[in-house]
């Protein structure tokens, strides 16, 4: 990979800082999209932006209404937290299944929000619960977050230091991994509220993280695995690769949302 | 070029490095500590696992400049002097190795693995949590024997 | 009878264990020299281009660079290109059509990952950035990367093979066997695509060369399966400097799996380049993309098949025509492996009295296909486990018993496609995996499945292959270039420890435990006091090397062989000890005894005496006790065995899980049971990995390799495979006749018989004819809507 300055910050503002300073400058959290990519030769930033030295960069806290989630957690942390397994099964169970044991070691909850990759899970957790995405400079809302294909609201500099997630009264995560990257060849977060409002996060069937309205309108009025299964999707906006053509996908997001019904908790 | 210091098996060392260079060229070349491997360049095989401040990680997708300060064990620094780590040495009486080459990875691996979950981790957990690392020649069958075996003596 | 701990058929824990579990193995990319320089090899980005010019002069002055050689240069030097050692005559009497092969392209690419030029710099990172100052002047051709299509294509890739056909072979008599089919009361007709695979042992090649200005000599470490072959062919072929001025040595080797056999362009490069900069070593080591595009890929075969059957059932023909793709070059045993390691074995365990094989072999712009586990035998194997258990499907038989009635009952056995079958009971073997398994019960788990919404289903693979190929004289009259046999030397030391040379070369067999287990059953030495050697050309005589599960069959029959002789030379000097004559002498557990006394000599005692020769006359004994020998066996060996494997698919995504997997083989004796089933395991999960996750893929429209990493190259992981409990392996024995220790070959069985089982019980399971390996939960997904669709 291509030489570039190293920087390790202490504060988000010295961060943001060294970002205006660099010509093409990436924050780096865990590491473990930028590095492989860069190993590649697709990315060649002149400036790394280390954020893992940031004080006060992770952590967990639980509140009766909601979980909130430093940007440094790693997924390991997450995964196993007593306090969010308690609070939101789902997201814990979600967290242990992103990538291998040694990228949830490392990879963080604001790096892989921020990334935006489709086929990353925390995307359709973040859909699925109605997530606030906090920065430095503000809070924004998951519905309005993820834009594209590695696409987000985020703003030049901008760095994410927090996720919030309202409490469910149940929810549930289904994921169809891509047998050889491990990444979800399709993924599905289905939650439902205290005032049964549905959400249904999707990650993995198109070129950015959605949700599936049409099976949230049905599990709204009847909130059971048939009721998800029935909802017929459609394929037009979905992606087709090797591993997936859009009409399987299509079929993987219904056959998980009913399921992930069905085991909502 | 900067300097980095790290306690790499016990022993305090440093050395000039890019800061493009991966903790695993370090281990390998720069402290000739060639036990651990590198399998692929995707970040996928596992062969580079070691431990940086007891959490097994990917040392091909970890920047050197970033471990200073932390405390790093490979493959040469599980066995206390001729005795070997259990973990070792079940895989040893699990014939859970062939050509060695993921070997290194795998045992460091799977010593997170029964650190995580404890002696009685299930067959089921070890393979899930085994997903990161790619062995080619033993099917992992034996592998995921040698780990059952090693956490109980662990 | 030798120490049961450690000698023949005891599970030995292995010698070279210890290097490996605590991080000491010794692999080529450990390996550093004094004043090492880099290589990087600047590859081809198209699948088939013209070279209009390159540009080199930007780069040699980048930092670092110590210099930059393209295929001009080798061609300047004389260096030969890469050679096919194994030439192949087609049905019209014509020689195979082989293109060359320089070790640095000259004048045209022909696949993606081709080598164009190889840059050697200070350091790794100063080598790859000078090779992106390259400029290389491309005239993009039109490619063609299916085998299917290779013959009709307008492409061409090689001025030799108007048609892209590297040959047309053919096997066994057509005639008759076209009688047989016209004879027939049923017909059972398969298409069938063996998927391409791509080897990815977990090492990725690697490579020292360096020239001593002193000696005028070449050193190359490398990771090869056999070293002293790519000694003989650097030499022999490329010329770069006779045999005893070409050390070549393979060190540890991280897995092989064929694909570590052939002679590669950047071994050859780094060892040639070293003179040209001065002597200076070069180390190469490749990462696993370069793996990905450049080492020989396996497999690649699109076949139709047909089985002809009388009104009783009884198979009475098999014609088969494959079109293999060989790739853009021939590799090293390319030739061989769809011809004479596929053809030969298309009797499978059945009594077939008519078969006719043809093979078009086509060039394509991919990657070159050589021997990958099994080589030809998995292929052929396939055709055969498909066929018949689609024939007894359509015959509405039991599968188990079809295959039964069908087999070879006495032997030897002669088919119509070469092999002669020596020994073997497959009824045997198939009795005992349908008692593992609990076939009998096969419809209670399947209604159990189905309770939880899976569909359950059995699929049979009775496979048989030839390993050992052998004697030399007959693959020489077949086209070999080289003779297979295999050498040892035993050298037995003063004190009575034993150090065995050999030919063959462990990259995970195993053989430092297995071969001293041999040493001690016949000489009866302490396992600790025997040493094995291999992988040096400096320190071991010729030798073959191991591939196609030759090293217990071939290499230790040499050692066999090499021991008696230590025996017989041991008891003489035992004889002139102990004052006897040597037809008195006896040995027995490591002990030398003189019939009807009480005088015995220890192995140790008579060793040192050999050595000390003060009470013999060594003008009539001689001095030492070193013996070696050539072995040359006089058949093939022929495991076989039945495997059988569950899978419950999922009907809604069509996910496949292995929830079952039996392995019944006949290795003959074992020598190491704890490494045959380690071997097992792993060849069975290469199987389980070509039936369901890899597949090598090429775009039509770019000719770029698709599956370029482990990112979408579906590589079998821990939880792929079955369970520990649900994985079961058994034995029969039928000892083979042709060798002392009565063995046959155990490396690739499981990857042989593996990949019919598998789809054989997806097909059971979903209740369709044909499935594509591999079965992706796409592909199944995709045939279970169809086969929905066709129902309504």
């Amino acid at each position: 990979m291509e030489n570039f300055n190293y920087h390790r910050p202490a504060t988000t503002t010295a961060a943001a800082a060294l970002m205006k300073k660099g010509k093409d400058a990436k924050y780096m959290a865990g590491g473990h999209t930028l590095l492989p990519t860069m190993k590649q030769g697709l990315a060649a930033p002149t400036d790394i932006i280390d954020l893992t030295a940031i004080k006060n960069f992770s952590g967990i806290k639980v509140s009766k209404t909601s979980v909130s989630i430093k940007a440094g957690t790693t997924h390991m942390e997450v995964a196993t937290s007593k306090e969010i397994k308690k609070a939101i099964p789902a997201l814990a169970e979600m967290a242990g299944k992103i990538g291998g044991v040694h990228v949830r070691h490392k990879g963080t909850i604001g790096g892989s929000v921020a990334n935006a990759d489709p086929a990353a899970d925390y995307p359709s957790a973040c859909l699925g619960l109605g997530a606030t995405i906090e920065t430095n400079k503000r809070k924004i809302e998951a519905d309005k977050f993820f834009t594209g294909m590695f696409a987000t609201a985020l703003k030049d500099g901008e760095i994410i230091t927090a996720v919030h997630f309202p409490i469910p009264k149940k929810s549930a995560h289904q994921k169809f991994p891509n047998p050889a990257s491990r990444y979800a060849l399709t993924g599905v977060f289905v939650s439902q509220d205290a005032k049964g409002k549905v959400r249904v996060g999707v990650t993995g069937a198109a070129a950015t993280a959605f949700r599936a309205t049409d099976i949230e309108a049905a599990l709204s009025k009847d909130f059971s695995a048939k009721s998800a299964t029935s909802v017929k999707i459609a394929s037009k906006s979905l992606m087709t690769d090797m591993h997936a053509t859009a009409a399987y996908r299509a079929n993987l997001i219904s056959v998980l949302a009913g399921r992930a019904v069905a085991a909502a908790k | 070029m900067s300097v980095v210091k790290m306690k790499i098996n016990g022993k305090a060392v440093s050395g000039e490095v890019e800061p493009r260079t991966l903790l695993v060229e370090f281990i390998r070349e720069h402290q000739g500590l060639t036990g651990t491997h590198v399998g692929c360049d995707t970040s996928q095989c596992g062969a580079c696992v070691v431990h940086v401040d007891g959490k097994a990680i990917k040392s091909c997708t970890t920047l050197a400049v970033a471990c200073e300060g932390a405390t790093v064990t490979t493959v040469e620094g599980l066995a206390k002097g001729i005795e070997l780590h259990p973990m070792q040495a079940a895989f040893k009486e699990h014939h859970g190795l062939q050509c060695g080459f993921c070997t290194p990875g795998m045992i460091m691996s799977a010593i997170d693995i029964v650190k995580r979950n404890g002696k009685n981790v299930s067959e089921e957990v070890i393979r899930r949590e085994l997903s990161g690392n790619i062995c080619r020649c033993t099917g992992y069958h034996n592998i995921v024997k040698a780990v059952q075996a090693g956490a109980a003596n662990m | 009878m030798a120490d049961t701990k450690t000698g023949v058929g005891a599970s030995v824990r292995r010698k070279e264990d210890l290097r490996f579990i605590t991080g000491k193995g010794n692999y080529t990319d450990d390996i550093n020299l004094k004043d090492q320089t880099y290589a990087y090899f600047l590859r081809s980005p198209h699948a088939h281009a013209t070279i209009k010019s390159i540009n080199t002069a930007k780069a040699k002055k980048m930092p670092g660079v110590v210099g930059i050689f393209v295929g001009e240069d080798v061609a300047n030097d004389k260096l030969g290109g890469l050679i096919c050692g194994w030439g192949i005559t087609s049905k019209d009497g014509s020689g195979m059509k082989a293109g060359p092969h320089p070790v640095l392209a000259q004048g045209k690419v022909r696949y993606v990952g081709d080598h164009v030029a190889v840059v050697i710099a200070e350091t790794k990172e100063q080598a790859r950035t000078a090779a992106q100052a390259i400029v290389v002047s491309y005239g993009v051709l039109p490619h063609v990367v299916d085998a299917a299509k290779a013959m009709k294509s307008k492409v061409q890739v090689h001025e030799v093979a108007s048609d892209n056909r590297v040959f047309n072979w053919s096997l066994g008599n057509e005639e008759a066997t076209n009688a047989a089919f016209k004879n027939a009361a049923h017909v059972t007709k398969l298409d069938i695509i063996n998927n391409r695979l791509i080897p990815n042992a977990m090492e990725p090649r690697a490579a020292i060369g360096s020239y001593d200005t002193g000696t005028e000599s070449y050193t190359l470490y490398t990771t090869s399966q056999n070293p002293h072959v790519a000694r003989l062919v650097i030499s022999a072929f490329h010329g770069l400097a006779p045999e005893h001025k070409l050390r070549v040595i393979a060190p540890d080797v991280g897995g092989g799996f064929g694909s570590k056999i052939f002679i590669y362009a950047e071994e050859v490069v780094c060892v040639w380049a070293s003179k040209h900069i001065g002597g200076r070593p070069i180390k190469w080591t490749g990462d696993r993309s370069e793996a990905f595009l450049a080492d020989a890929h396996g497999r690649d075969h699109v076949t139709k098949a047909e089985l002809a059957m009388d009104a009783s059932g009884k198979i009475t023909g098999m014609r088969v025509h494959t079109i293999a793709a060989l790739g853009a070059y021939l590799s090293t045993f390319s030739a061989a492996v769809p011809t004479y390691l596929y053809g030969t074995l298309m009797s499978g365990q059945y009594d077939i009295p008519n078969i006719y094989v043809e093979v078009d072999a086509v060039y394509t712009n991919t990657a070159p296909v050589d021997a990958y586990r099994g080589a030809g035998r998995p292929e052929a194997t396939y055709v055969v486990e498909r066929l018949v258990e689609t024939a007894a499907r359509e015959l509405k038989q039991d599968p188990a018993e079809f295959r039964r009635r069908s087999f070879v009952k006495s032997f030897p056995h002669q088919t119509p496609v070469i092999m002669c079958y020596d020994a073997g009971d497959y009824g045997a073997a198939l009795d005992k995996a349908l008692e593992m398994s609990d076939y009998k019960n096969f419809a209670k788990r399947k209604a159990e499945s189905a309770k939880n919404g899976k569909l359950r289903g059995v699929g049979f693979s009775a496979y048989i292959e030839a390993c050992g190929i052998a004697p030399s004289a007959a693959v020489g009259s077949l086209g070999a270039g080289v003779g297979l046999w295999e050498s040892a030397e035993v050298r037995v030391n003063p004190i009575g420890t034993v150090e065995i040379l050999t030919g063959s070369h462990s990259h995970g067999q195993g053989h430092e435990t297995t071969f001293a287990q041999l040493v001690v059953e016949k000489l009866g030495v302490d396992i600790n006091s025997v040493s094995i050697v291999h992988g040096d050309t400096d320190k071991v005589q010729m030798g073959m090397g191991t591939y196609g599960s030759r090293s217990g069959a071939v290499g230790m029959h040499a050692i066999s062989k090499a021991l008696d002789k230590i025996e017989a030379k041991a008891k003489r000097v035992a004889a002139a000890v102990m004052e006897s004559s040597v037809d008195d002498v006896e040995f027995k557990n490591g002990t030398f005894t003189v019939k009807g006394t009480d005088k015995k000599m220890a192995f140790g005692e008579v060793a040192l005496q050999a050595y000390l020769g003060h009470k013999f006359n060594s003008s009539e004994i001689e001095i030492g006790l070193k013996e070696t020998a050539f072995h040359d066996p006089a058949n093939f060996v022929f495991p076989a065995g039945v495997h059988i494997c569950e899978v419950e698919v999922d009907v809604d995504t069509g996910l496949t899980k292995i929830v079952d997997y039996t392995a019944v083989d006949d290795f003959g004796n074992l020598i190491n049971p704890m490494i045959v089933e380690g071997q097992v395991q792993g060849g069975v999960a290469q199987g389980i990995g070509q039936a369901l996750l890899e597949g090598a893929v090429y775009d039509e429209d770019s000719g770029q390799l698709l599956t370029g990493s482990f990112m979408d190259y579906n590589m079998p992981r821990a939880a792929n495979m079955p369970s520990i409990e649900n994985f079961r392996l058994g034995f029969t024995c039928t000892p083979c006749p042709t060798n002392p220790m009565g063995m046959k070959g155990c490396g690739e069985a499981g990857a042989i018989a593996a990949p019919p089982a598998v789809i054989n019980a997806i097909t059971n399971a979903i209740g369709v004819r044909e499935i594509a390996m591999p079965a992706t939960p796409l592909t199944v997904w995709t045939a279970m809507q169809a086969n929905k669709k066709a129902a309504e």
